[in-house]
């Protein structure tokens, strides 16, 4: 007979203010094989532990049910506490009550009967587990980062330092991200680059990093610990070891029109480029749409060009294929393109700009030269353009609005605002700026007196209200909106208007996601296993993430989820080896017969084929066999198996159906 | 969105026939989605209950029958949507199974507001609220489930008329290994 102890947990008065615990632990305590029940305020605390603890010993449990919050929080606590009192991590169940009935319902729906149905079931349930041991795995003590933006930079360094080796991936063909992109950063006005490149310069000279640039994510397989990861590394064109970056190629290429990304397509690039002066590495590559060798089989300028015959058109993409051990995910987000409102015209005027092409704009190697003008008057070739006189700022273009935007703060653009017009009224103190917000959100360090500075020192005019329309009226837009404060409607005479638009998930990280199992919200945002609790891990054991994937994040945070990220992965490979998860498939050998069922269903090729041979009779015969190492556990093989051999550890048929009858009666 | 919060009547009458609602919920998504309602405080109707498995690709077509024949009065299925599962595919089995599961459970004169099969995210906390108020709903009505009610029940005349003709042909022998191998190609 079982011997059960039943723990009910108060969660304070999370759980207690709608369920009657004491009755549940009354009740629990007459169930079958039920030898001790209890309550206490808080079981996960130090004294609830210990009393969990002291119980086992006291009443000779050999299982444990606590009927506390959903095991997705606090059974990897539980199962410690079990495992330090002699009783296997697996004989511990928990019945969901909290999550799944005082949160839910209320004292007078039902709530401490259903409480009680959970607990038998839960009960029920426990008296049929079997101790499980996990197997011992092998470590490959190296790690993958995915992106070269300043999470993935800091997260690449940070686990280097730590003397293990790293392999950074990049899309693009230079490292640097986002931030790159930034003339000054808020509240500081510490110049991007200058904090941002020498980092890069870091990366470059660690000799624990592998830099793959212009790559990209092709397949992971494996799992915790071994990984295995293909990298594609897309076809550069341009010897990566040879190039000295002199730059003679790309002066040379007669494609010069090309909307240049790192510029935000404020200007051009041509056809061979590096993405900005400061690129690590500091090696071109060919844009292979628009080059016209590579298009019409012609050309061949920068080959001529260049000096140390680097141009290889004949180059093609190569797979190559890594072992790891973790992989930190940092890729980043992407910017929405100024599309949401059509009354603001964006596209239809270039003096109607984005935050980013901004940002470009007044960044010394950005397109103008640091120049701040007008778009519209702009001159590439004599380098100059019309100053602008009034400049208006549209914060939230999209952002808090369920109905055509997103319902979520992008949180970095009140404070990237203010830094521009900061820095606008700095090298022409003599405009106007206006700035219509909805909510000024400045909490940080330093922020919320960087907006004062803003307003009070540069005199910017905050006007709280949003703009129905901007039209272009003789050489102005005219930028029509209210001000709520004063009660009227206001008309702005503009001459560069630059507006906030939200920060997105990435559409092409949704692979990644795919590949990783990583959860995603109903965005596209990254979910990291607990909110609170573990905000750089995923549910995939040995997946971190890292940045701007999660949600907007400004520099620091960024760096310090970078930093994070990178304690979790030298936490995880100090580790000689890792202990498996024990609730995976098993065959039995015996009742197999050999129809491979399970190997053609297994998602993860888990299952092979093997022969045994009888004892007595020593013929052979052909079995399934599940290799424990890359079996994830899913159960999909004990349901497909005709003859019933092939079952789930942890989730047995028999456990199951004890289950849902608990819950039955 | 408006999610329903059951005020239900307390005990003035007779207690109202509350439906028992056995719901199998995979961990990753749909599980979650049931743990998000909860930390969102979104009420609904307390005739729920849940099994947690790791995958819906573990859910055997017979625990649904097993709940119904212990007196669940409707059942749910959820799991991750279509290309978010957490083991690649086992939602795809799960789908195929439980189409047919359905299909049977209609065969055997099982209501379908009965049976529930579904996809619930763990972002989806609000949905998963309302999608439990709205089964609640559908179910009450028809009052307690009573597997005895199929007892006196009758083929459909067009049916019958083609399981004749099958008699008359010798069928190919569809079982085990070849039936369980057309599963081996998820969809994609």
């Amino acid at each position: 007979m079982a011997r059960t102890g039943v723990f009910v947990c108060h969660c304070g008065t999370n759980i207690a203010k709608s369920v009657d615990v004491k009755r549940v632990a009354e009740e629990a305590a007459k169930l079958p094989g039920v030898v001790f029940a209890s309550d206490y305020i808080y079981m996960c605390s130090g004294p609830g532990q210990d009393m969990l603890r002291e119980a086992i010993a006291e009443h000779k449990l050999d299982s444990v049910v606590v009927a506390s919050c959903s095991p997705r929080l606090h059974e990897p606590t539980f199962q410690k506490c079990v495992e330090g009192a002699g009783i296997n991590p697996y004989l511990m169940e928990m019945a969901n009550i909290r999550e799944q009935v005082s949160w839910v319902h209320g004292k007078d729906e039902g709530a401490t009967e259903k409480a009680l149905d959970l607990v038998r079931s839960a009960v029920a349930k426990v008296q049929r587990n079997a101790p499980l041991f996990p197997q011992e795995l092998p470590v490959t003590k190296r790690a993958v980062v995915i992106g070269g933006g300043i999470a993935g930079i800091q997260a690449a360094l940070d686990i280097a330092d730590a003397g293990v080796e790293v392999i950074l991936v990049e899309k693009s063909p230079s490292i640097g991200g986002r931030m790159a992109q930034f003339d000054k950063t808020f509240p500081t006005l510490d110049c991007a680059a200058c904090i941002l490149t020498p980092k890069m310069v870091e990366v470059a000279s660690n000799p624990n990093i592998t830099l793959m640039t212009w790559s990209e994510i092709e397949k992971v397989e494996g799992f915790v610990g071994n990984f295995e990861v293909t990298i594609r590394r897309k076809a550069r064109y341009v010897d990566e070891e040879a190039c000295i970056g002199c730059g003679d190629c790309w002066a040379k290429c007669p494609v010069k029109n090309i909307p240049a990304e790192f510029q935000a397509e404020l200007g051009p690039r041509t056809a061979i480029y590096r993405p900005f002066p400061q690129a690590i590495p500091n090696v071109p590559v060919i844009d292979k749409e628009n080059c016209i060798y590579l298009t019409k089989g012609r050309c061949g300028a920068c080959a001529k060009a260049c000096p140390k015959q680097c141009i290889h058109y004949d180059d093609e993409d190569k797979l190559v294929t890594v072992q790891a051990g973790a992989v930190v995910v940092a890729t980043g987000f992407e910017v929405e393109p100024g599309k949401i409102y059509g009354e603001y015209g964006y596209g239809s005027h270039p003096d109607i700009i984005t935050g980013l092409q901004f940002e470009r704009m007044v960044n010394v190697s950005g397109p103008t030269g640091g120049h701040i003008v007008r778009p519209s008057t702009w001159d590439a070739k004599k380098q100059e353009g019309q100053e602008p006189k009034t400049i208006v700022f549209l914060q939230c273009c999209g952002s808090r609005d369920e109905e055509k935007g997103v319902p979520y703060c992008s949180k970095v653009c009140c404070m990237y605002t203010a830094k521009q017009a900061l820095l606008l009224k700095e090298k022409m103190p003599n405009t106007q700026v206006y700035i219509f917000y909805i909510d000024i959100r400045a909490a940080g360090k330093g922020y919320e007196e960087f907006i004062n500075r803003v307003q009070d020192e540069f005199q910017a005019n905050y006007i709280r209200g949003r703009v129905s329309s901007i039209v272009p009226e003789g050489d102005h837009l005219v930028v029509r909106g209210a001000d709520t404060l004063l009660g009227r409607q206001v008309e702005i005479d503009a001459d560069l208007v630059i507006l906030a638009t939200p920060l997105l998930a990435r559409k092409d990280s949704a692979d990644i996601a795919r590949q990783l199992s990583i959860q995603v919200d109903k965005y596209g945002w990254f979910t990291e296993a607990h909110p609170k609790l573990r905000p750089a891990e995923t549910l995939t054991d040995g997946v971190f993430l890292a940045g701007g994937c999660l949600f907007p994040r400004d520099i620091p945070e960024s760096v310090a989820s970078g930093g994070a990220a990178a304690a979790k992965v030298v936490d995880l490979l100090s580790k000689d080896h890792l202990l498996s998860v024990p609730t995976v498939s098993m065959i039995d050998a015996d009742l197999c017969a050999g129809c491979l069922t399970c190997v053609r269903v297994c998602p993860f090729g888990a299952i092979e084929e093997a022969e045994i041979e009888n004892p007595r009779t020593h013929e052979k015969r052909k079995v399934a066999k599940v290799n424990e190492g890359l079996c994830k556990g899913c159960g999909t093989c004990a349901v497909a198996c005709p003859s019933g051999c092939a079952t789930l550890r942890g989730f047995t048929d028999e456990q199951i159906l004890a289950e849902v009858d608990a819950l039955c009666v | 969105m408006a999610t329903e919060t059951t005020d239900q009547p307390t005990t003035t009458e007779p207690a109202p026939f509350q439906p028992r609602l056995v719901a199998i919920l995979c961990n990753w998504c749909s599980y979650a989605g049931a743990d998000l309602a909860g930390s969102s405080r979104i009420h609904y109707p307390a005739s729920l209950r849940i099994v947690r498995v790791p995958c819906s690709g573990r859910i055997d077509p017979l625990y649904v029958l097993r709940a119904f024949e212990r007196g669940a009065d409707a059942v749910l299925v959820a799991g991750c949507h279509p290309g978010d599962c957490h083991y690649a595919e086992g939602n795809y089995y799960a789908r195929r199974r439980l189409t047919m599961l359905q299909e049977l459970l209609r065969f055997a004169g099982v209501p379908e507001e009965r049976f529930y099969f579904r996809w619930v995210s763990a972002a989806e906390g609000p949905e998963f609220a309302h999608l439990i108020s709205e089964i609640t709903e559908k179910v009450t009505p028809l009052g307690p489930y009573k597997p005895e009610a199929h007892e006196k029940f009758e083929l459909p005349e067009d049916l019958l008329a083609e399981l004749n003709a099958l008699d008359e042909t010798t069928p190919e022998c569809a079982h085990g290994a070849e039936a369980e191998a057309t599963e081996a190609e998820p969809e994609t």
